[in-house]
């Protein structure tokens, strides 16, 4: 659990979202970047770091009343990691939180559509390549949560 | 003769203690029926007139106190996620001293009302959210306690945004309302100390008299406070030290008394072993927990259905060799008569109390303690680990009459050490156990808040170590 980065005064507007790496994966640079970027872009932040797994993103998201979960995933099992997410999340009440995940989801070098529609079919609302700039992700959350 | 007096009103025996400020030592002792239902100074006069018996007739120096008569401080706590807020909840209560007879998560409904109503709290301490997180859950929650019939306070301790909101709702249905500081402002950052202190300051301006204790609260020097609180600042105390005295480090310890077994650690709990990490929040570095159903006497009933539940006792009745009936007759007669001793009646039952106090402190160290579970990654093993490591705890103390006066204490105590039939509960390893057979765990507290050095040095001094 890390200091957010806050550049607005007020928490009441800004939007929460809950940002980790899941399943058993320890990659921490990429996670530090995301968190930064995403709060000088003006979200408030609550980041799990590395090793989250599902049950502790759906718990951070219903306490901080989050809009959003963005999961990174970089040592190939995201798939196994990620399978269920959606549905814990409507279980637990948080029907329509978006859901966005990237990084190296599968092993190997696999067509990204195929990934793509692999994790779109699972639930998560936008998917993201290795290699993606998290600029395009912050774009498309403020479109999605009408921020101009 | 300068002399202290350090009275503890339990729920059954009101205690005191005499201790010689200037030799720094107790130097009497003595226990009376707690007189609650008609006047509690009786059975404090009671004891006084053993302690002069000893002493002779005296004027203390300055006399302090600290209650759990009357039911104790009994609690509610409720917050959003079990492993998050509505935890958050429960420590914070539970190191106040309180009982905390439920803690509910999510969202109450209309059946919990008559629930709560039953247990007829003194304070209800409402969470939920961190700050500028979820609100509707809180004034729900807010909604449904408003409701439940009852003359208690109510503390509001989560989310920033929804307090006043809740504050509100509470007002318009008539309860008494503080608003603190969230339990958990950030996600995963305990802050428990503010509702610590508003449920502390609530006990003692407004409950004590609620509970009768006005009249002796007008002769003590100091505030009543719970006694649960009192025996947990004798253990933070004995464990950090104070400025001149050392204390013994990281320790534990078990108190175990009629109606609830109370647990106290004070280490830090972080994992021992390189391949464990932290599953959860991490838990504060003094922590008490609670067990309302593991108690030697009003709670023996609830203690036996626990053992039931496990292969119908079949266990228990073997390990020890007990038959049913006798086992339940026992039980019969401590619901009779809770100030009764086993030994007086029959040899059997010593052994079937000892037994039911192994359980106590074996469940209530199972809930106190945390716990290791393996997981697989493709890093190879490793161990998530859900609450305190406290393996490396140096020292544990057992207090409470079904330790003290059992035969042998120590097979007790066993089970508050690490052992490899509970696998994965992080008890100490190699702890020295020591017996709090002068009674003083309470008293000492009382004494830490005046005289820290010497409460210390009492409490070195008259704990026995076992083996």
């Amino acid at each position: 659990m890390e200091m957010n980065v806050k550049t607005h005064d007020s928490e009441q507007d800004q939007i929460t979202i809950v940002l980790g790496v899941i399943g058993a994966d320890v990659h921490a640079v990429g996670n530090k970047i995301l968190n930064y970027i995403f709060g000088k872009a003006g979200f408030n932040v609550v980041n799990l770091g590395v090793m989250a797994s599902q049950q502790e993103f759906v718990e951070a998201a219903l306490e901080s009343d989050a809009k959003a979960i963005v999961v990174s995933s970089l040592y190939g099992h995201g798939e196994i990691d990620c399978k269920g997410l959606r549905e814990k999340c409507e279980e637990a009440g948080l029907a329509g939180i978006k859901l966005y995940v990237g990084g190296n989801l599968v092993v190997g070098k696999q067509d990204f559509s195929m990934v793509e529609k692999t994790f779109l079919d699972m639930g998560f609302d936008r998917v993201y390549p290795p290699g993606s700039d998290p600029q395009i992700n912050v774009a498309h959350m403020k479109e999605d949560f009408g921020i101009l | 003769m300068k002399i202290y007096l350090l009275t503890d009103f339990g729920s059954t025996y009101t205690k005191v203690t005499a201790v010689d400020v200037d030799k720094g030592e107790i130097v009497a002792f003595a226990k009376s029926f707690t007189t609650i239902e008609d006047d509690v100074a009786i059975g404090y006069n009671n004891a006084l007139s053993q302690i002069f018996d000893q002493l002779g007739r005296f004027v203390p120096a300055a006399s302090f106190a600290c209650s759990s008569a009357a039911g104790g401080l009994k609690m509610v706590s409720s917050g959003l996620v079990p492993d998050l807020t509505a935890k958050a909840s429960r420590l914070a209560a539970a190191s106040a001293g309180a009982k905390v007879m439920k803690t509910y998560s999510y969202e109450l409904t209309e059946f919990e009302i008559e629930e709560i109503a039953a247990i007829n709290p003194d304070i209800v301490l409402l969470s939920g959210g961190i700050d500028g997180g979820n609100k509707a859950v809180i004034l729900h929650n807010a909604g449904i306690i408003a409701s439940v019939p009852g003359n208690f306070f109510v503390i509001v301790a989560g989310n920033r945004s929804a307090a006043s909101g809740a504050k509100q709702i509470l007002e318009n249905g008539g309860k008494r309302v503080i608003v603190c500081e969230n339990v958990m402002p950030v996600f995963g950052k305990l802050n428990i100390m503010p509702a610590k202190a508003a449920i502390r300051n609530l006990f003692i301006e407004n409950i004590v008299s609620a509970k009768g204790l006005d009249a002796v609260a007008k002769i003590m020097d100091s505030d009543i406070i719970p006694t649960p609180l009192a025996v947990f600042e004798a253990c933070e105390l004995l464990a950090s030290g104070s400025k001149t005295e050392a204390g013994l480090g990281e320790i534990m310890a078990y108190d175990l008394g009629g109606a609830t077994t109370d647990v106290y650690s004070m280490a830090d709990g972080m994992p021992k072993i390189p391949n464990a990490f932290i599953n959860g929040i991490n838990e504060p570095f003094a922590k008490r927990s609670v067990e309302g159903d593991l108690g030697m006497r009003y709670s023996l009933t609830a203690l036996y259905d626990l053992i039931l539940e496990e292969d119908l006792g079949l266990a228990f009745f073997a390990a020890g060799g007990f038959a049913k009936e006798d086992v339940e007759s026992w039980i019969a007669l401590c619901v009779a008569d809770p100030s009764i001793k086993p030994h007086e009646k029959h040899e059997k039952y010593g052994e079937i109390d000892a037994a039911f106090a192994s359980y106590a402190i074996r469940k209530s160290a199972a809930r106190h303690v945390g716990r290791n579970t393996k997981v697989y990654t493709p890093n190879g093993e490793m161990l998530s680990q859900e609450g305190k490591d406290l393996t490396h705890v140096t020292h544990i103390i057992g207090s409470g009459g079904a330790v003290i006066n059992a035969k042998s204490p120590m097979q007790i105590m066993q089970e508050a050490i690490y052992s490899s039939k509970d696998l994965n509960d992080l008890k100490p390893l190699a702890p020295k156990v020591l017996l709090d057979t002068a009674n003083c765990l309470a008293a000492m507290g009382l004494l830490s808040r005046h005289e820290p050095e010497m409460a210390l040095k009492i409490m070195k001094k008259s704990f026995v170590e076992i083996k």
